[in-house]
Formats: structure tokens, C-alpha cells, sequence
């Protein structure tokens, strides 16, 4: 007969609670309202099914990223594992894949719950989104599977299988990743720019459909951002491995663990900012309408607390180089430079983060002769941003630069000239940039708009030929010491939780921009939202729900981690003296 | 710019590297609080109209984040700004300046408390959202218009017909004299005499950042429909524009459109993108 111990409490308690919960669900006065029989919309007793749709619809959308992500990196370190013959690389890929299996059947699962949550609360709309995009539907199914068997081939192949033949499961495994965000992504991205449909709303071309003012725009976005994402929350889970460490080879290994994930999200960090502008662009360019509520309207608020975000995940990125430095022999050199990078983050950071239309008591207002300052206001404006976001970029560049030469001398003939003509090349691009940044002043809109592409073509063109002069400087270069993995206070892995956290939290708020700036459209100018949540809610009440959003998906990936880290546990033992120690002891060696 | 101010920052920044630092060693706990002084200082008295609060604010916000990182950022420098406090607060010789602290702190607090509560009341700062996002199309007189798609059927005038075009600029200027220049001035700039009873003031637009930015369609809406036609979303609205459809005809909006343009020497932003 079993006993019922402690442990079994702890089983029963959430079962309890979930029972309550659906009794509470299915009690006769919740849903007590009399049901038409072809409704639009349902409702929920407790929470607008708006509300929960959201929350599901984020952290679908975020485990999604993290699944597409760790592949696409797991694969370049394998490969370079491969290459190399360095095993730490292997092992490396190897503990970011364990992360994959779980957070693999939470997406499919949110991604159920989305679905079902659709056809229920939302029937209208998605009968609609069936009509237009049933013909997709097929080959999302088969490109899921074929993701399920990659996925797990890959991670349950790891040392199985011949190493030429597990690349490759790879390399399908990112291809099909790949091609069913791209379907996922014109579905949603048709609701904010339809396309292919007759003035009724009718089919009329799948393709145009399915490629839509911001399906590419958003296609790239989402690779870029993904695997940002991917690589901070990956850090995250190199930092809380180290700080659980026990051995000073743990603490070596997971260092660097956060340190290759970091190091993933700021070079996927990079180039976003421009991913992100030519969406922008492209939404303008389908409605103005959509366009001002974006960035001069409704939502543009939420563009200064996402300035505010990635002011912080520059900073923090930089910070954790500079904490970095601490490991490697030599680095002490650069230190003085650190004050003067922060300087300029720091200025680029307040110009990004300046409003164009200012808080401002009526006094303050009379004081400046209108909302805007005559001063701030030039620094409102996307050429003052563009200016500030790509001066940024190259100062994370430079920090990397510092931290990539630390511990080395370069021995090559022309290491002076070298170095004068990267020092050449980044002030010519910075006075190019800032050039370009004042010029747009002067210019009408369409030239504006088009003075970011050299801006940005600068900026890569400084990073690009900089870093090919660095590794042809530093070849056979002097070391002045190996880094010491490990060697790195806490702080520095504080900062990879928060470069985690923000990352999450930008990508909520920015996911409910996107969605949010349809306003009362489901599908913009198309099907029109005729619920009792046919309102924009707040900035607060949205910015609460984000963070709430937020705080799940932790809550979530903690799971994941804690799951991802059974598998480098001992066997369970039972303890001396317990039942099961007696039962084992008692137990007929070959039964 | 209260370049007077900024000088004197200047100044005394200098005064302190350079003379002050002779006499008392500072280190980076001290420099960082000096340099947040400073700048805050700079922000708060230095820019001519002062800057709205909410702006030091996030200003210092920043900078606050920035020194902190800065002083964080070495462990040795970090090791030292904590020891120093410490020593400050452990140490026999520091007594009186501790005490100080300790009663000038919540003292600060007190007294902030205080001045705001005696403060003469204020109408609540808020927001404002500048460019409302225009519909896809409205109603002009029984007739629809396509805001996604119209264009100001006088441009196409300025290369073909220049003589009809100036015709249209001369009868825009009329126009914006007989109705619009009370509120936005006779400069453009949102000052006109009737301009300081409203709140917020009208638009300026001579400022790069209010019709440079936007096609001539939104203007057309804006003027056409006025506070009456402000969307739904974003409420409320604080605008005294009247709805000149009442007033005016479709052709004189366009040309008084034209005329904004030609008198600030703004060009409209153009109509839609290659997809």
C-alpha cells in the first residue's frame, strides 16, 4: 500500500489549484452569457481574451526566436570545432544545443495554444486568415515535422553520428527553421500590410500575398534579431552556470560560454538597428498613416523607451567588454581608453534617447515658444539618430577591437603604419557620418531618408577593412599572456542577465508596436476589429503587460535551464537507511 | 545657449583638475560625483530656454547609469571608492562631516518635500503627440479622397506651366493671410496674435520637423478637417483648428499647401517607396 510522503504534496498542490481553476472557468455564471451561434469573438470570464492572446502570441514568439537562433550559432561553433580540431568547441555547441529540446515543445505548445486560442476567441479573423493563406498551411505542417526530426537527430546525433553527416543535419535543420518563420511571418505581416486582395478583401494573388511591403523586411529583422536574442539568452545561461560553479574548470569553461554567446548577440547587434530602419521605411511607404502612428504618433513614446533599451544593451555590451579585459594579460594598457568610449556612448545614448515632442509643463512650454525646445529639437529627428546609432556601433566596434588586440603585440614590419590607417579610416568614416548626420538637415525627406544607406555603408566599410588590417597585424603576434577563463568578477555576469533581460523586454515592447500599430484593424484597412478591445491601450497598461510577458518567459527558461543542467548530474542514489534503499538491498539481484 | 554658464562649469572643472587636485588627492568615486554635478548644473542653467525637467531627468538618468558603469568598471578603482566610504563612516577624525551628512540628507528631502507641497498649482505635464496618423481617406465636400494616394494636383504646374503656378502661390498667400496667419503668424512660426491663448501653441513651420516631414496629402487632411476631424485613438486632442472645409474649396487648400512650402522653402516628403 503506498504512503503518502511530503513529496506528493508537491504534486498535489498545483493540481489542486488547476482544478479550482477550471471549476471557476466552467461554473455555470462565468459563462452564463447567452452564446450566438456564429459569434465574432468569445470572451473569457477572467482576462480579455485580447490580453491572453498577446501573452501567448510573445512567448510563442520568443522560444521561437531562441529555437531558430541557438542552431544557427551551435552550428557555426561546431563547425569551427570541426575545423580546428578543438574539442572545448564541440563541448561548447554541444551545451547550447541542450537548451534546444525543451524550449523546442514549449514553442510547438504556446504555439498550439495560439492557434486554438485563435479559432476560439477570434473566429471571424481567423476564418478569414484561413481563406487567404490555407494553401500555406500544408507546407508549414511538413516543414514542422521535418524541423522536429532535425532538431532532435541533431541533438540526440551528437557524438553518434560521423561529424560530416551531423553538420549537415545542421545545416537542414536552420534551413527548414529558416523557412517556417518565413511562412509564419507573412501571415503576420499581411495583417499589417495586405497585399494580393481586391477592394473586398478577396484573394487574388497568393504571392503578393504572402510578399507584402513588410514580409522581407521582417524576414531579415527576425534572422538578425533572433539570433541576438538567441546569443543573450544563451550568455544568460553561461553566466548562471558560472555562478553555480564548483570548480574553477566549470567557472572557465561557462565564462567563456557567455562570453561566445555575448559576443554573438553584439555582432547580431550590430547591423539591427539598420534592419530595423528599412521596416520602418517600408511601413511608411505602404501607408503614411501606419507610418506616423509608428513614429510621430501613438507609439512614438515607445520608440524613446526602446532608445532607452538599446542605449542600455550598448552600454552594458561595452561594460562587460571592459570587465572582460580583467582576464587577459596585458589589457591594462587600453584601460584609458575606456573613459573616453564612455563618453561618446554616453552622448549617443542621450541623443538617441531625446524626444522630439517634449514633456512639458504649460510653463516650460511658454519658456521654449512651443512643445519643442529650439535646441533638443534638432536632436529629435531621425538624422540626429542615425548619427547617434552608427557612432555607437562604432564605438562597441572599437571596445571589441581593444579587447580582441589586449593581450598582443603585433611583430609585423608596418605595425605603426597599420595602426595610423585604422585610426585613418575611423575618423574618416566619423566625420563622414557626422557629415551626412548634419547634411540631412538641409535636405528634403526622400534625400534624408537616403543618406542613411552611406552612412551605414560607412560604418561597415570602417568595420569590415579594420578588422582585415587587425588580423593581418596581429599575425604571429607577441602574446603577453594567456587569457585566464574564470578570471571575472560577478558584475560582468550581472551584466549578461541584464543584457538577457532587456533583449526579451525589447522585443515584447516592440513586438506590441508591430502588432499595436494596426490600432482598430485586425488586418489594416481590411478587417476591421469590431470587439469590445477595439481600443490602443495605454502606454503604462501596455508597457505592465510587456513586463509581465517578460517575467513568464524567465520564469519559463528557467525551467529550461534547470531541465538543460539534469543532464550533467549524477545518478540519483538513495540515501542510507530510506525505503527505497531497503527495497533495492532486499531486491533479488536478477529479477 | 547661457554660454556665461557653461564657461564658469568650465572653469571650475579646471580649477579643480588642476589647482584643487594639489592639495586633496580625489579619487574616482569623488571625480565621478564632481562630474555629475556638473553636467547636471550644465543642463539646469547652462541651455537658454531652460530645458523641461522631464528631459534633466532622463539626461541625468543616463549619465547617472554611464559614471556608475564607468566607476564599476575597474576593479581596483571600485575596491577603493567602496573603501573610502567605508573609511568615512568607520573613521574617529571623519565624526563631524558623518554627522553633517546624516542631517544634511534627510534635511534635503525634508526640504524638497516642503517646496513642493507649497508649490501654486499646475495644469498636469503631459505628452504630446504631435503628427496624428491620418485615415486612409476622407470626405471632402461629397467627395472621397484617397489620402494614401493624392498628390497636389498644382505641383505638377511648377515644371509646365510656371506663370499658372505662381498664380497659385499668390492665391495661397492670400489665403493664408485672410485666415490662418492670427494663430501660425505672419513669419509662420506659430506666433501670430491670437497665438498665446492656445495651449499648445500653433504649429511652427519653419521648424525642419513639422511639414518637411509630411507629404502634402496629411496637410490637406489636417487643414481640410481640423480639431473636428482628429482621430478617435490618441484622445484627447488639444487643437483649436477649425475644419477650413466650411470655408474653403478644394483648390484653394491645395494652393494655400503650396504656399507653406514655398514660403518656408521646404520640400514635401514624396509619396511612397519602391516595395
Amino acid at each position: 500500500m503506498l504512503t503518502i510522503d511530503r513529496r506528493s504534496w508537491m504534486l498535489r498542490i498545483p493540481l489542486g489549484i488547476l482544478v479550482l481553476v477550471l471549476v471557476a472557468l466552467c461554473s455555470e455564471s462565468a459563462w452564463a452569457a447567452p452564446q450566438e451561434a456564429d459569434p465574432e469573438y468569445r470572451a473569457l470570464p477572467f482576462i480579455s481574451s485580447r490580453v491572453l492572446m498577446w501573452a501567448v502570441a510573445e512567448l510563442h514568439l520568443m522560444f521561437a526566436a531562441f529555437v531558430l537562433a541557438v542552431p544557427i550559432f551551435a552550428l557555426v561553433i561546431e563547425f569551427i570545432g570541426y575545423k580546428t580540431g578543438d574539442r572545448r568547441y564541440d563541448q561548447l555547441a554541444y551545451d547550447f544545443t541542450k537548451l534546444l529540446s525543451v524550449s523546442f515543445s514549449f514553442t510547438a505548445t504556446l504555439g498550439a495554444l495560439l492557434t486554438f486560442g485563435l479559432i476560439v476567441f477570434y473566429p471571424a479573423l481567423t476564418q478569414y486568415l484561413v481563406k487567404i493563406f490555407s494553401w500555406t498551411f500544408l507546407p508549414y505542417v511538413l516543414l514542422f515535422f521535418l524541423e522536429a526530426f532535425f532538431l532532435y537527430a541533431y541533438y540526440y546525433g551528437w557524438g553518434k553520428l560521423s561529424p560530416r553527416l551531423h553538420l549537415f543535419l545542421g545545416v537542414m535543420l536552420n534551413i527548414v527553421g529558416t523557412a517556417i518563420m518565413f511562412i509564419a511571418n507573412a501571415w503576420l505581416t499581411f495583417m499589417n500590410t495586405p497585399n494580393g486582395i481586391d477592394e473586398m478583401g478577396n484573394l487574388t494573388n497568393i504571392w503578393e500575398a504572402i510578399n507584402n511591403y513588410i514580409w522581407m523586411p521582417i524576414n531579415i529583422h527576425r534572422i538578425i534579431a533572433n539570433v541576438a536574442f538567441g546569443g543573450a539568452i544563451g550568455a544568460a545561461y553561461g553566466a548562471f552556470k558560472f555562478l553555480g560553479a564548483k570548480t574553477l574548470e566549470a567557472r572557465a569553461h561557462y565564462d567563456w560560454m557567455g562570453y561566445i554567446g555575448i559576443f554573438v548577440a553584439i555582432c547580431a547587434l550590430l547591423p539591427l538597428p539598420f534592419a530595423g530602419y528599412w521596416l520602418g521605411v517600408e511601413i511608411y511607404a505602404y501607408d503614411q498613416s501606419l507610418g506616423i502612428t509608428l513614429m510621430g504618433g501613438t507609439f512614438s513614446w515607445l520608440f524613446i523607451v526602446q532608445a532607452v533599451l538599446i542605449g542600455n544593451l550598448f552600454l552594458a555590451a561595452n561594460y562587460y567588454l571592459w570587465l572582460s579585459m580583467a582576464r587577459i594579460p596585458g589589457a591594462e594598457r587600453f584601460r584609458g581608453f575606456i573613459k573616453y568610449l564612455l563618453g561618446i556612448i554616453t552622448l549617443c545614448f542621450i541623443v538617441w534617447a531625446t524626444p522630439h515632442s517634449l514633456v512639458a509643463t504649460v510653463e516650460e512650454a511658454r519658456a521654449m515658444g512651443g512643445s519643442h525646445h529650439p535646441i533638443l529639437n534638432v536632436l529629435g529627428v531621425m538624422s540626429a539618430k542615425n548619427t547617434a546609432v552608427n557612432l555607437l556601433i562604432l564605438t562597441t566596434y572599437v571596445s571589441f577591437l581593444l579587447y580582441r588586440r589586449a593581450n598582443k603585440e603585433a611583430t609585423v614590419s608596418w605595425a605603426k603604419t597599420g595602426n595610423w590607417v585604422q585610426f585613418g579610416i575611423f575618423a574618416a568614416v566619423v566625420i563622414y557620418v557626422v557629415f551626412l548626420g548634419v547634411y540631412g538637415y538641409f535636405v528634403d525627406a526622400q534625400t534624408r531618408i537616403g543618406l542613411s544607406q552611406p552612412q551605414v555603408m560607412s560604418v561597415l566599410f570602417a568595420m569590415i577593412s579594420v578588422t582585415v588590417i587587425d588580423i593581418f597585424l596581429f599575425k604571429n603576434a607577441k602574446s603577453r599572456g594567456e587569457i585566464v577563463w574564470g578570471k571575472i568578477s560577478a558584475r560582468s555576469q550581472y551584466a549578461l542577465f541584464f543584457l538577457a533581460i532587456t533583449f526579451t523586454w525589447l522585443m515584447g515592447l516592440m513586438g506590441y508596436v508591430r502588432a499595436g500599430m494596426r490600432q482598430h484593424w485586425h488586418v489594416y484597412g481590411v478587417v476591421r476589429d469590431t470587439s469590445v478591445d477595439a481600443f490602443t491601450p495605454t502606454l503604462g497598461y501596455a508597457g505592465g503587460v510587456v513586463s509581465a510577458i517578460v517575467i513568464v518567459f524567465f520564469l519559463l527558461i528557467a525551467i529550461v535551464f534547470f531541465l538543460a543542467g539534469l543532464s550533467g548530474r549524477k545518478d540519483w542514489e538513495p540515501k542510507s537507511g530510506s525505503r527505497w534503499s531497503k527495497a533495492e538491498a532486499s531486491a533479488p539481484i536478477d529479477s | 545657449m547661457n554660454l556665461f554658464m557653461l564657461l564658469a562649469i568650465a572653469a571650475a572643472m579646471v580649477l579643480i583638475q588642476f589647482v584643487v587636485t594639489r592639495w586633496v588627492k580625489l579619487n574616482r568615486l569623488a571625480w565621478m560625483g564632481i562630474w555629475w554635478a556638473a553636467l547636471w548644473a550644465a543642463f539646469s542653467y547652462g541651455i537658454n530656454p531652460p530645458l523641461p525637467n522631464s528631459i534633466i531627468v532622463l539626461f541625468m538618468a543616463i549619465i547617472t547609469i554611464a559614471l556608475v558603469a564607468y566607476l564599476s568598471a575597474d576593479n581596483e578603482e571600485l575596491k577603493q571608492a567602496k573603501e573610502s566610504i567605508v573609511r568615512f563612516m568607520v573613521t574617529r577624525q571623519y565624526r563631524v562631516a558623518l554627522l553633517i551628512v546624516m542631517l544634511v540628507i534627510p534635511g534635503a528631502v525634508a526640504a524638497w518635500i516642503f517646496a513642493s507641497m507649497n508649490e501654486a498649482p499646475q495644469p498636469p505635464s503631459s505628452g504630446r503627440t504631435i503628427h496624428p496618423p491620418p485615415p486612409s481617406s476622407i470626405t471632402f465636400q461629397g467627395t472621397s479622397i484617397n489620402l494614401t494616394t493624392a498628390n497636389n494636383p498644382i505641383r505638377e504646374l511648377q515644371h509646365t506651366d510656371e506663370a499658372a503656378f505662381a498664380e497659385h502661390v499668390a492665391n495661397g498667400r492670400r489665403i493664408y493671410f485672410e485666415n490662418c496667419f492670427y494663430c501660425h503668424g505672419d513669419n509662420m512660426e506659430g506666433a501670430g496674435m491670437f497665438a498665446h491663448g492656445y495651449d499648445p501653441l500653433p504649429a511652427n513651420f519653419n521648424d525642419a520637423t513639422t511639414i518637411a516631414m509630411l507629404q502634402e496629402s496629411y496637410l490637406f487632411w489636417r487643414i481640410a478637417k481640423g480639431a473636428p476631424g482628429l482621430p478617435s485613438e490618441s484622445t484627447p486632442w488639444s487643437s483649436a483648428m477649425p475644419a477650413w472645409e466650411d470655408f474653403l474649396t478644394e483648390e484653394e487648400i491645395w494652393d494655400v499647401i503650396i504656399f507653406l512650402y514655398e514660403f518656408t522653402g521646404f520640400e514635401p516628403r514624396a509619396q511612397g517607396m519602391p516595395h
